[in-house]
């Protein structure tokens, strides 16, 4: 049994007297005092031999356990999705003075502001039911009554979002029936418009939850609110983008147009609010005016396809407004789209977004030698998958391992007819419905150049050795990317940069060692 | 007006703001410390108001994201849909020495997904399969937690089969944990349904699955570290300061801590539990079936470290006694320097605290160390048993709040107007937007660790770099304060 150090005092962490030398988790743990702690501790550990953990750590990079591992049905490890309620919340964020409430047991709602919390750093305000076993016995509607009534009279907002979680929709509340009982029963005002969405996490994903409550908040607003003639304006909705400054970006290009217009979900400000020294509860910029008015305007825009099926089936058939659908990432996207923007507008594309474009192409000119060719793995939500590859295409990347959990049918044959249609698409390998553990066998057993995914994949980067560019949601680890833009001219540059950047700063990595490595450790790139 | 009743028209004045019966029921869960009172005067425990800010997370999260998830070489695994999973996802930094997806699985997501095929016909049987994918993927692991999301309990699944005829199968533990989100009134009773399944389905199998350290004895010094998820490191500095007392520390249970050191539990002497409210169930069942006593600990800041280090000193014989005196002089002057500097730029300044755990109490002494003062507390999910041990660490007119609900800590913040707020990542962005310095106390904000000496220095640092940021000047542009 190894002795037990002898029971040496250890020196305080930085031995001397000077109080400016503090040690944190980053040094403290590497020193030779808590190597010898941990060395000491293994004996009690009952761990496997190092030799041991080598080869299994070997065979996991290995053709025979990516087999095994494509072979799993019951299991999921690290999948890039996440649950209805989250995207519901996220959608009913960008609404004037409303409150996102979830109808159900009270951990998910601290999930979801958690989460959400800590990818934008920016306070999030979402209630819950609070129920309980007796509440899964006699059903919610106590709790959904005091409910909205504590939260009407704290929080003063003008309309409730309300979803539901896995709890509600097991014991089968009946939302819309609570809300009449609610109102009749005077715990909250009659007029006090409360949309809501079923929203399970055991169906779809994040994005079907997005879906279902903008389809909700659409429905409860714009009743008997269809005019005549139609307000002149363009309805536009971006999904569950989690870049808030493509809000901003958008808004300027329009701004650049003199397109009237209202987004749906501007939840820019919800997500990046002034520090002004007080705190201001509700940020969403949408007001529930013009709202209710978009079902009288020229045509809807969806920015994601996948994201918003039943809102856009609703708005056909329900308003028999037109929907539209554009991915303005990259060049080619946003060309399209400002060729759109054009043609319902009759203006011609404004002087200031073709010198951005030319300036967008230049950059790409510039730069593209070092992507050429490069293999990349991606993954994430559809349509951002879809933005993403097409704008890779148009680089001459090639993107190698598309991996989507929330996949569909409908997303793939689009995916593989994009790849199709390309010289570097040619390689490309669409995984419907995998994981971030199927992935790590793709990067072991047929590596790429780049990974381009959430902060997840950072995981991934540490065991495969494969850089990662942080594109998607969510980013924990890096601060301050979703202020910037991601679509239009503007956004291919940010994407653009942080992709080239990535692959220079690699290459600066394997090229460091003095007397080694460092032949080419160049300092014009 | 004294203090006390100033506080106590304050919280009145806040509660204005509920419906009656929201009023009534919030009113029992805050309150004003008064010198004689030993309870603190709050209710806990009790189910949050429905529609309020409430920051308690649920039974799942207690057991999946505290007691079992830090145990590093066991998977756990989240049963139901994906979300709970998702959003417990590495979200606590207990850190952990291992090779990830080979021996150790602490920051990786294995749930069942759940589709709503499962939900119709019960998932026992995708369970079943599950476990046996686990075993052809993860042949190092230790064995298998289940944690039950809301649906499985609600469907009626019998997981408790499943994890029987799997456990025979392999000859490795299979543990279900009934936590679904839906049972009890916060993450609390998901600790004690954890430590109820460590009871019940490890320990009594405990000889059968230890394995023994070539030439172990037990020793008259082994202790054990319970309650110590080791957020950015904070069991290995105590682990550090037990050592060096002459301790031998046979299982850190969880953080950092493996199944085979769970299942050494009952071969120690002691249990030094750090983190009272999420583990002392087991800590008592020890001390019922095995003989083995409990003692409480608090690690945080000089002063307690060293009445905890002597507490524990006096367990054992002469030796240990002295050894823990050689180990609190050594250091001393550091501490000294430490607080030498800090002192000065925090004196004075006021936090107020609001989390879970033990920290509403435990953290009080060593802002003391700095000179600040704690002037309003409260735990997330405490029960009578915590607000009684708090009443040792607060002074008269401290303000208590319950499960406090967003709106009312930021009245209360808007009128005691501390220098610091200390609690959760879902208040500090509201608070510092109100220009309010603020340190996330579940995470130590991304730093750590802050237990032992090694970590109070740690701690002095950010409480300093939290109140004294400069950026809290910038807040109010100049022309701004020109025109004031």
């Amino acid at each position: 049994m190894t002795d037990n150090l002898d029971n040496t005092i250890p020196t305080p962490s930085c031995g001397g007297d000077d109080p400016g030398q503090i040690k944190d988790h980053f040094d403290l743990f590497h020193t030779d005092t808590y190597q010898n702690l941990f060395e000491y501790k293994r004996q009690f550990e009952g761990a496997h031999s190092p030799e041991k953990v080598a080869e299994i750590a070997e065979w996991t990079k290995s053709w025979d356990y990516r087999e095994k591992n494509f072979a799993r049905e019951a299991l999921t490890v690290n999948p890039a999705k996440a649950c209805q309620p989250l995207g519901a919340l996220f959608v009913a964020a960008g609404f004037e003075d409303t409150l996102p409430y979830s109808h159900g047991s009270q951990g998910c709602v601290a999930y979801f502001r958690t989460h959400l919390t800590r990818n934008y750093k920016e306070p999030f305000q979402a209630v819950s039911s609070s129920m309980t076993e007796d509440a899964a016995v006699f059903g919610g509607l106590n709790n959904l009554k005091q409910g909205l009534e504590n939260a009407h009279a704290l929080y003063k907002p003008k309309m409730i979002a309300l979803c539901t979680t896995c709890m509600a929709e097991v014991i089968g509340d009946d939302l819309g029936a609570f809300i009449t009982t609610a109102k009749n029963e005077g715990h909250i005002p009659e007029e006090l418009p409360v949309p809501y969405a079923h929203t399970p996490s055991f169906v779809g994903s994040h994005i079907t939850g997005y879906d279902n409550m903008l389809k909700g908040i659409l429905k409860t607003l714009t009743k008997d609110e269809k005019a005549e003639t139609t307000n002149g304006k363009f309805n536009f909705n971006l999904g569950f983008d989690p870049y808030i400054g493509n809000i901003r970006e958008l808004k300027r290009i329009l701004g650049l147009f003199g397109i009237d217009y209202t987004i749906l979900s501007d939840n820019s400000d919800a997500f990046d609010s002034p520090n002004t020294g007080e705190f201001k509860m509700y940020n969403g910029l949408t007001t529930l005016a013009d709202t209710a008015d978009s079902i009288n305007a020229e045509g809807t825009v969806f920015f994601q396809k996948y994201t918003t099926p039943k809102t856009q089936e609703y708005i056909a058939n329900e308003w028999g407004q037109k929907t539209y659908n554009f991915r303005p990432f990259g060049i080619k996207g946003t060309d399209e789209f400002l060729m759109a923007l054009s043609a319902i507008s009759g203006r011609p594309i404004p002087l200031e977004l073709q010198q951005e474009r030319g300036r967008a192409v230049d950059a790409l000119t510039d730069s593209q030698a070092w992507i050429h060719g490069k293999k990349i793995a991606l993954y994430g939500d559809p349509d951002h998958v879809l933005g993403l590859v097409q704008f890779l295409l148009e680089m001459g990347a090639e993107p190698t391992h598309i991996v989507v959990t929330n996949s569909n049918d409908e997303f793939e044959a689009e995916a593989r007819e994009l790849l199709a249609n390309s010289p570097y698409g040619q390689g490309a390998t669409v995984w419907g419905g995998k994981d971030l553990w199927h992935l790590r066998s793709l990067l072991f057993t047929e590596p790429v150049d780049l990974l381009i995914g959430n902060s997840y994949g950072k995981y991934l980067w540490r065991d495969t050795g494969t850089p990662l560019v942080r594109i998607g949601y969510p980013i924990f680890d890096r601060h301050h990317m979703h202020r910037y833009a991601t679509l239009g001219y503007q956004g291919a540059i940010n994407q653009f940069n942080w992709i080239v950047n990535t692959i220079l700063d690699e290459l600066d990595r394997q090229t460091i060692v003095p007397a080694k490595t460092d032949i080419s450790f160049d300092l014009i790139r | 007006m004294t203090t006390v009743e100033d506080r106590k028209a304050l919280i009145d004045e806040v509660l204005e703001a509920y419906p009656d019966k929201a009023k009534k029921l919030r009113a029992k869960h805050i309150s004003v410390q008064e010198a004689e009172k030993t309870d603190c005067g709050v209710k806990s425990n009790k189910k949050s108001v429905p529609g309020v800010m409430t920051t308690r997370g649920c039974a799942y999260a207690g057991a999946k994201g505290v007691v079992w998830g830090p145990v590093k070489d066991m998977i756990h695994l989240s049963h139901g849909p994906v979300g709970c999973g998702y959003y417990s996802w590495s979200g606590r930094r207990n850190y952990y020495i291992g090779t990830t997806g080979v021996d150790s699985f602490g920051t990786m997501q294995f749930t069942s997904d759940f589709q709503e095929r499962d939900i119709v016909f019960g998932g026992d049987k995708k369970l079943d399969k599950l476990i046996d994918e686990l075993e052809i993927l993860f042949p190092l692991s230790k064995g298998t937690t289940i944690e039950s999301e809301c649906p499985v309990g609600l469907i009626g699944d019998d997981i408790e089969a499943v994890a029987r005829k799997k456990a025979k199968e392999y000859g490795k533990p299979v543990v279900p944990v009934r936590c679904e989100g839906f049972r009890g009134v916060s993450q609390s009773l998901g600790h004690h349904i954890a430590n109820d399944t460590v009871r019940d389905w490890v320990l009594p199998k405990a000889d059968e699955y230890r394995k023994l350290p070539e030439g172990y004895e037990p020793g008259p010094y082994d202790v054990n570290i319970i309650g110590d998820y080791n957020i950015g490191g904070d069991a290995w500095p105590s682990r550090l300061l037990l050592e060096a007392i002459g301790l031998r520390v046979i299982c850190q249970f969880s953080g950092d801590g493996t199944f085979n050191e769970v299942v050494m539990t009952p071969l120690a002497k002691l249990n030094l539990i750090h983190c009272y409210r999420s583990m002392n169930y087991i800590c008592r069942f020890m001390e019922e079936k095995y003989g083995i006593g409990w003692l409480e600990y608090n690690f945080f800041g000089p002063t307690q470290i060293a009445k905890s280090l002597r507490k524990i000193a006096a367990q054992f014989d002469e030796t240990i006694q002295e050894k823990a005196e050689q180990v609190i002089a050594k250091y001393q002057p550091r501490m000294d320097a430490i607080v030498a500097k800090y002192r000065p730029r925090l004196e004075g300044k006021k936090v107020m605290l609001m989390v879970g755990g033990l920290r509403p109490r435990h953290v009080v002494p060593a802002f003391t160390d700095l000179g600040m003062e704690v002037i309003g507390t409260g735990y997330e999910f405490g029960h009578g048993d915590d607000y009684k041990r708090t009443t040792e660490y607060i002074d008269e007119g401290t303000v208590i709040y319950d499960d406090v609900s967003g709106y009312e800590f930021e009245e209360l913040a808007k009128n005691l107007k501390p220098d610091l707020i200390a609690s959760g990542i879902k208040e500090k962005y509201v608070f510092q937007k109100m220009a309010l310095p603020f340190r996330q106390m579940h995470s130590w904000d991304y730093s750590g660790p802050y237990h032992g000496y090694d970590g109070f220095e740690v701690f002095a640092r950010d409480m300093d770099m939290a109140i004294n940021n400069p950026t809290w000047s910038l807040i109010s542009p100049p022309w701004q304060i020109s025109q004031d």
